[in-house]
């Protein structure tokens, strides 16, 4: 699965994008296995998942197809 | 077509977003307009760079003005955000609001700047002469 990460987790994960070998878990299960690979994201206030789009919330689905992207936190504006 | 909606990595523009925002009904027009600040906490600040995810946040902004049209009497709202090396000065951000009453349009904008700095997919990160931060990354 591809995982786009934009900010600070462009930084922690070395890129604009990282190929995690997974598919069909739960975000809450993404993100474990995110912050096993990449400690750094630990230290962040927090970190969403958006998938295709959406703020995706904890219990949902993630599967291989779907556009998955870390969001550290924003600060737009 | 009542919202507007567009990031860019251009200059923007703030007279051609209240012209758009303007209309005969309309009795005023709030402008927020975001500025690059020379200091953070007392440290000089050299620039800022600002990256969108860019889909995910016109999605995001689209959702902000629409509720504000949904929640206030405003006839249209325009959120505009610039991305890339922004220098002091500089404008990351605008927000325009017209209405037929002034509250409605400053209620609405309040609530679009302080919602896109909540949701909105962009980061800041400030440049200063001895680093650089990820504004908000870290508690």
């Amino acid at each position: 699965m591809k995982v786009l990460a934009f900010g600070i987790a462009k930084e922690i994960v070395g890129g604009t994008s990282i190929d995690v070998n997974a598919g069909h878990i739960t975000v809450e299960e993404l993100k474990t296995q995110l912050e096993g690979q990449f400690p750094r994201l630990k230290q962040l206030t927090t970190f969403m998942i958006a998938v295709n789009g959406e703020y995706a919330t904890t219990g949902q689905i993630v599967k291989q197809a779907d556009e998955v992207a870390i969001i550290p936190p924003v600060s737009g504006g | 077509m009542n919202t507007n909606i567009h990031i860019s990595a251009a200059p923007l523009n703030v007279q051609s977003c209240i012209d758009w925002v303007l209309s005969p009904e309309s009795g005023g027009i709030d402008v927020f307009i975001g500025t690059v600040r020379n200091a953070t906490k007392g440290k000089k600040v050299v620039h800022l760079e600002f990256e969108a995810y860019e889909p995910m946040a016109i999605s995001e902004m689209k959702k902000i003005a629409e509720a504000a049209i949904n929640k206030w009497p405003v006839h249209k709202i325009l959120i505009h955000h610039r991305t890339g090396s922004l220098n002091i000065g500089e404008i990351p951000v605008i927000i325009a609001v017209s209405a037929a009453h002034r509250a409605a349009a400053f209620e609405a904008c309040r609530y679009a700047i302080d919602t896109l700095k909540q949701t909105v997919p962009i980061w800041k990160k400030e440049v200063f002469e001895d680093g650089e931060v990820w504004v908000a990354a870290h508690p």
